[in-house]
This record gives C-alpha cells, structure tokens and sequence, in this order.
C-alpha cells in the first residue's frame, strides 16, 4: 500500500523583498525550499513506511529545477520519487494543479494500492489549502484536513481514525481508506537525513513525467486548464502614520501625547 | 517581372521587460503555440526570438505585463504604411461565454455552523456579500446546510440577506466532506449562483476547495477585498507571495465565482431588526449508509490553559522580540489590563516561547482587527503585518525608526518600550484615579 506525499518546492516567502524603487520583487538569490508544511506530510509517509510497511512515495509538479526538492525525499528515505513536469503544466491554478497530481496518482495505482495521500495543509507561497480537496473529490476519496494526529490505521478493513484541529475545536473522525490527509505543524518532528542517505540520493532514481506519460486534455492542464487568472499585481497600501514627539529623548512626553490623541479623537475612553 | 504581392503585416517580437517578472510559474511559456519561451532557473522566461511568431498570447497571459511586443524599425515602416482597421472578430467562444455567464445569477453566503452554532465569519461575509448584490442589482442569499438549524434562517435575515436556502437533516447533523459537498452541488446546480462566498475556516476551505472541484470553477483563497468590474466579474483581492504583494483575480470564464474570506477580516455588519425574507426549504435523500465517514467526537478546545482570545478583542497590546525575555511581557499585559485588552505577539515572539502559540498575530497565527492595535518591540515583517493591518488604530512603539511597523502605524513612538509602556500605564492609573475623586 503507498502512503503519497505531495510536495511543493517554494521560494522561501519569508526572504522575499519588494525593490522601493520599482515596487517589484526582488527575487535574486531567493532560496528554493521545500514547503514547511509539506516537509511534515513528507513524514508522515516515512512513518508509515517504517511502522505499517507502506511504500513511501514523494510527488511533485514543478519545473524542472524542482528535482532538488524531491532529491532531498529521497536522503530522507522515499521508495520512490516522482517529477511532474511539462510546460504544458506550467501556470496551473489549484484545478488544474489538483488534475495533473490526481492523474499520477492514479497511474502509481496500476501497480500498487494506495492508502494515503499526504499534503500540507497550504503552501506559503499560494496559500490557498486548495490542491488537497482537489485531489480528494477527483479520486474519491475521504478528505480529511487539518489532521493533528492520527489515532489508528487499520490496513485489513481499510479505516483510519484521526483528530483534526480546528479553530477551537478538534474533532475525531474516522474515514476510510485511500484518503488525502492534509497536515499540520503539529503532527509530527521531520527527520533529518543521514549522510549515507544523503550520498545515496545524488544519484538516487528520480522519474520524470511529462503529459506524454499522464495523458491529460491539454485543455484541462496548466494555464488553460485555469479558470482563474491574475488581472493586476501591485504594492499593498499602507498609509503612514504620524510620529509623535521624542521618544528617545522624553518619553513620558512621547506617552502622554499618545493618550491625548486617542482621547482627545475618541479612540479610547478612560 | 516582380509581381507585386500583398505586404504582410508584421507581428514583431515578444521581449522581456527587464525588472517586471514575478516569476508566476511560466504561465508565458505554457501558452506559447511555438515553444519559443526558455525559463530561467530564476523563473524568468527566455524569448527565443527566431522562433517568436509575434502571436501577443504570452502578452496577454503575463500578470506582471512583463513581456511586450517590439518591432524593428523596417516593421515599423511597414506599419506605418498600413494604417488601416483592422477587421472586428467575432468570436464564438467568447459569445458562449456570455451566455453561460447570463445564466447564472445571485450572490450566496455559506452560513457556517457547528451543532447549531453559528461562525462569525459568516455575518462578516453576509455583510460584504451585501455590497456586491446591490452593485450587481441581484438578491443576496445565505445558504444553511445541518441539522435542527432552523433558527440560523432569522439570523441570516438580520444579517442583510434577501432568502435563505436550507437543507435540514439528520444526515448534516455534524459537517463531513462527502455530505455537505452534495448537498451545496446539489443548490449550486440547480439554482445557479454567480457568486459563492465562504469563510477561510477550517471548514470553510475544505467544502469550498471540494466544492470548486466538483463543479469544475475558479476559487480564489483568503481574499482581503471583494468587488465588481464593469463587466460584472467579481475582482478577488489577496496577498500573494507571503504578504508582499497583493493581487486581483478573476475567474471570467467559469461560474459560480467562489471565494474565500479570512475571519476578521470584513468588518461585522450591524444586526438589524427581523424583516424575514423567503426561505427555501430543499431535501437531498442522502443515505447514511453511503458515507464512510464519522465524526466520532467534537471537543472543544477551552484554549487548554489559555483563554485569551486574541481574535475577538477589541485592544490588542502585542510584543516581539525587543522584548528580550519572557518575563517582560508583564509589562503588556499592565497595560492591557488598563485598557481592557488582552497579550498578542510576533511570531518570534511566540518561536521563543515567550507566548503561547495561540496569540500570535500574522500570517501564520491569527488575523485579527481590533479597535486598538499597540505593537511593542515589533519590528514589523510583513508577515506579521498581514495579520494586523486592518485594526482601526495601529500604534507602533520600537526603537528603530527604520522599522516597517511605523509603515503601517497610525501613531508612531520612536523610543524604548521599556519607558514608554510603563509611562502608558502609569498615565492611564492617574487619569482613572483622577475620575474616581
């Protein structure tokens, strides 16, 4: 039985910075990372693989730069690793993204059974918690999101319970098998690879498919396959405030101006 | 003799502008019909211009319009020679595009609930879904999916909607995918919505991204700003890249056009006196034995040992990490007692440990727009920034008055927190004592 891992390679969103002058982004030495939630969804299917036998599997849709990402599943340990790319696939939203995951892992089902699908619960470059779902209603199966725990899997009658955290609330629910699993932070501790793993994953098989080997309707894949499309990019707008006396110099000052206009303008009643 | 042929029109080339990629995910190459566009290991696409055929779609597709057409100047003595009309196309797809448009109409609000209670978030999007159904002229509807729900439909109405639809069974008792992902189909097909709001909960986001799967349209995630173009698209605003830059998008091919919203992020409409509209009470036999599916237990988090709802308060006093160590948040909350707030923090705030992780503010924590936002020692990353910028008053108190805190900030303080917040509270006392004599 395969446990799946969708993963994502991202820019690392937090090193993004906008150039003040053209108001663009500067994208320069920005490093490509795995997705942070993706890296736990990763594994989960390594845990599986080690504590119920299933085979882990790491998918990813991507340029073709997106094999360093996958490199690195396979120095954690994935039986296998899978590139979708194609620039067919290319400026997919999350329905055409969820089509092109859905197709290859119904490929992978013509040799093995699957059992779970794992993906981040969101990237944070897209932000959307969007391919999940996807995937789960094109394949049939059980969506369960935001997954903090997974309580029992049982393999023979293919159930699995799990707890799902919501906002606060959690819920226990059990579904059955396949399922697509979105994670959070909290289920688990990634694991670190070892550096024969490592060493190992340089030239480790690493499987290319492009639309020749998945088949899809071009007209449902990458940019066509859309239906949403950005229109217009710009700079957020932000409306500068007003500096109130020294603070540095006197700042008892500085706090009793700041009270006096939040009084004074009716934002706060003492 | 030469014979005189007809001058080709010359379509030039496409280029890159310098500086304006923002590395969409090659949506210039995918749509380029003679594989003329490289991409550079940054993302940038690469024209190869003797294979450039001057066809405008990578133009058209680039969201940053970063790519434009240039012709060399013997084409453009070409085109200066022919200066005639060009001919109007009529376009059947775009004409059945029309007509699919047309056929749907109304704005939807899903009403999210668990066992009977309500989500905030659905009156907050009651509240815009109200603005764009007057715009577009069209009734605004929420939608109840559950189990003894009924009550949900008067609170609807007081919330701006014009008729409620409700699916009322035992079968939704408890929300699971494969049920409430037929039964909303099941209402979207068969009365045709422009528009579907949702909000961005848990919930939330795993019906809508079924939902939108299932009926094949554009959902836009997390949007910030809701409105209508002149050609009566729905224009989703929301940040892209982390927060760094924000982004409208539209879904004019397909409909219903569906869209999610953050929590807080829409101010909450006034609760108007009941004017009851029409309720459309619908039935989808589902059968309990069709769903794999169980929701085995609910239980509510009390927030385990913390109660503080940073989400909900109206003054928020938030550190970061000029607050240096745990023990100086008491500082904060001192003067958050004085104004009847509560503690929030910076995600690294929360990463030392100084805070629970259910206070942090951001794009990783909560989304939160109280009346009364003061930032302490923060320096102000747009992560954080997203999370926050909606509040009605930001006051930012840091030393560094390069940080990008004072960006956003209606007040600024450029000093040390730890004079400036003691003399906040301290003033604060004085003032409250002075009232009470």
């Amino acid at each position: 039985m395969l446990a799946i891992a969708c993963i994502k390679q991202v820019p690392d969103t937090t090193q993004v910075q906008i150039d003040p002058v053209t108001n663009t982004l500067i994208r320069d030495g920005i490093p490509f990372i795995i997705n942070p939630y993706d890296a736990h969804a990763l594994e989960e299917s390594l845990r599986l693989k080690d504590s119920h036998g299933f085979k882990a599997v790491a998918l990813s849709m991507g340029p073709p730069n997106a094999e360093a990402t996958l490199r690195k599943a396979i120095a954690l340990g994935v039986d296998r690793a899978v590139l979708l790319s194609d620039r067919v696939f290319g400026g997919a939203d999350t329905l055409s993204t969820s089509n092109v995951l859905s197709a290859a892992i119904k490929k992978l089902s013509e040799s093995d059974e699957i059992g779970i699908v794992f993906c981040g619960k969101q990237t944070i470059d897209g932000d959307t918690a969007q391919v999940g779902p996807g995937i789960a209603v094109r394949l049939g199966f059980s969506q369960l999101t935001l997954v903090d725990r997974i309580l029992a899997i049982d393999t023979e009658a293919k159930t699995i319970r799990v707890r799902r955290k919501l906002e606060g609330r959690y819920e226990i629910v059990e579904a059955r098998l396949p399922a697509m699993i979105t994670v959070v932070r909290e289920l688990n501790r990634p694991r670190y690879p070892t550096v024969p793993m490592r060493l190992r994953s340089v030239n480790g098989e690493l499987e290319v498919w492009g639309n020749s080997e998945l088949k899809l309707d071009t007209a449902t894949v990458g940019l066509k396959g859309s239906p949403t499309c950005v229109s217009r990019i710009f700079s957020p707008e932000r409306t500068k405030g007003e500096i109130l006396g020294d603070g540095m110099g006197d700042p008892i000052g500085a706090a009793h101006l700041l009270l006096d206009r939040l009084i004074g303008g009716d934002l706060l009643a003492v | 003799m030469e014979k005189q042929t007809k001058v080709k029109k010359p379509r030039g080339r496409a280029r890159l502008i310098a500086g304006k990629c923002i590395a969409c995910g090659a949506r210039c190459q995918s749509t380029c019909p003679v594989n003329c566009i490289d991409m550079s290991e940054q993302g940038e696409p690469i024209v190869l211009e003797e294979k450039c055929i001057g066809c405008v779609k990578c133009v058209k597709a680039c969201p940053g319009s970063a790519l434009e057409i240039v012709f060399t100047p013997e084409e453009q003595a070409i085109l200066a020679t022919l200066s005639g009309p060009a001919e109007p196309e009529v376009d059947e797809e775009e004409l059945e595009r029309q007509r699919l448009i047309a056929s749907y109409s109304g704005v939807w609000v899903f009403i999210e609930q668990t066992e009977g209670e309500p989500a905030r978030v659905s009156w907050e999007l009651s509240g815009s879904g109200r603005g764009l159904a007057d715009t577009l002229g069209v009734p605004l509807s929420a939608v109840i999916i559950g189990h003894d729900v009924g009550h949900l439909a008067d609170e609807a109405f007081r919330y701006g909607a014009d008729q409620v639809y409700i699916i009322d069974q035992e079968v939704y008792a408890r929300y699971r995918t494969e049920a409430y992902l037929e039964a909303m189909c099941y209402l979207i097909e068969k009365y045709r919505p422009e528009i579907v709001l949702m909000g961005a909960t848990g919930m939330g986001r795993d019906l809508a991204g079924a939902v939108a799967t299932r009926v094949k349209t554009g959902l836009t995630a997390d949007c910030t700003g809701l409105d209508i173009d002149a050609r009566r698209n729905l224009m989703q605003t929301r940040p892209a890249f982390g927060g760094n830059i924000m982004a409208t998008i539209l879904c004019e091919r397909c409909r219903p056009q569906m869209a999610t919203v953050r929590p807080h992020v829409m101010p909450l409409p006034e609760r108007k006196e009941l004017k009851p509209g029409k309720v459309i009470v619908e039935t989808l036999p589902l059968n309990e034995a069709d769903i794999f599916t169980r929701v085995l237990e609910i239980i509510k988090d009390k927030g385990g040992k913390d109660k503080v709802d940073v989400a909900g308060a109206e003054f928020i006093v938030s550190g970061g990490r000029g607050l240096m160590a745990k023990e100086n948040f008491y500082l904060l909350e001192e003067l958050a007692e004085e104004v009847g707030g509560v503690v929030g923090g910076s995600r690294s705030a929360v990463d030392a440990g100084w805070l629970p992780p259910e206070r942090q503010v951001g794009q990783t924590g909560k989304t939160v727009r109280p009346k009364i936002y003061i930032a302490c020692g923060i320096s102000g990353a747009i992560q954080h920034l997203v999370g926050m910028q909606d509040s009605d008053v930001i006051i930012a108190i840091n030393r560094d008055r390069e940080a990008p805190i004072f960006e956003v900030a209606t007040f600024g303080i450029v000093g040390d927190l730890f004079q400036v917040v003691p003399a906040l509270t301290s003033k604060l006392r004085e003032m409250k004592r002075a009232r009470a004599h």
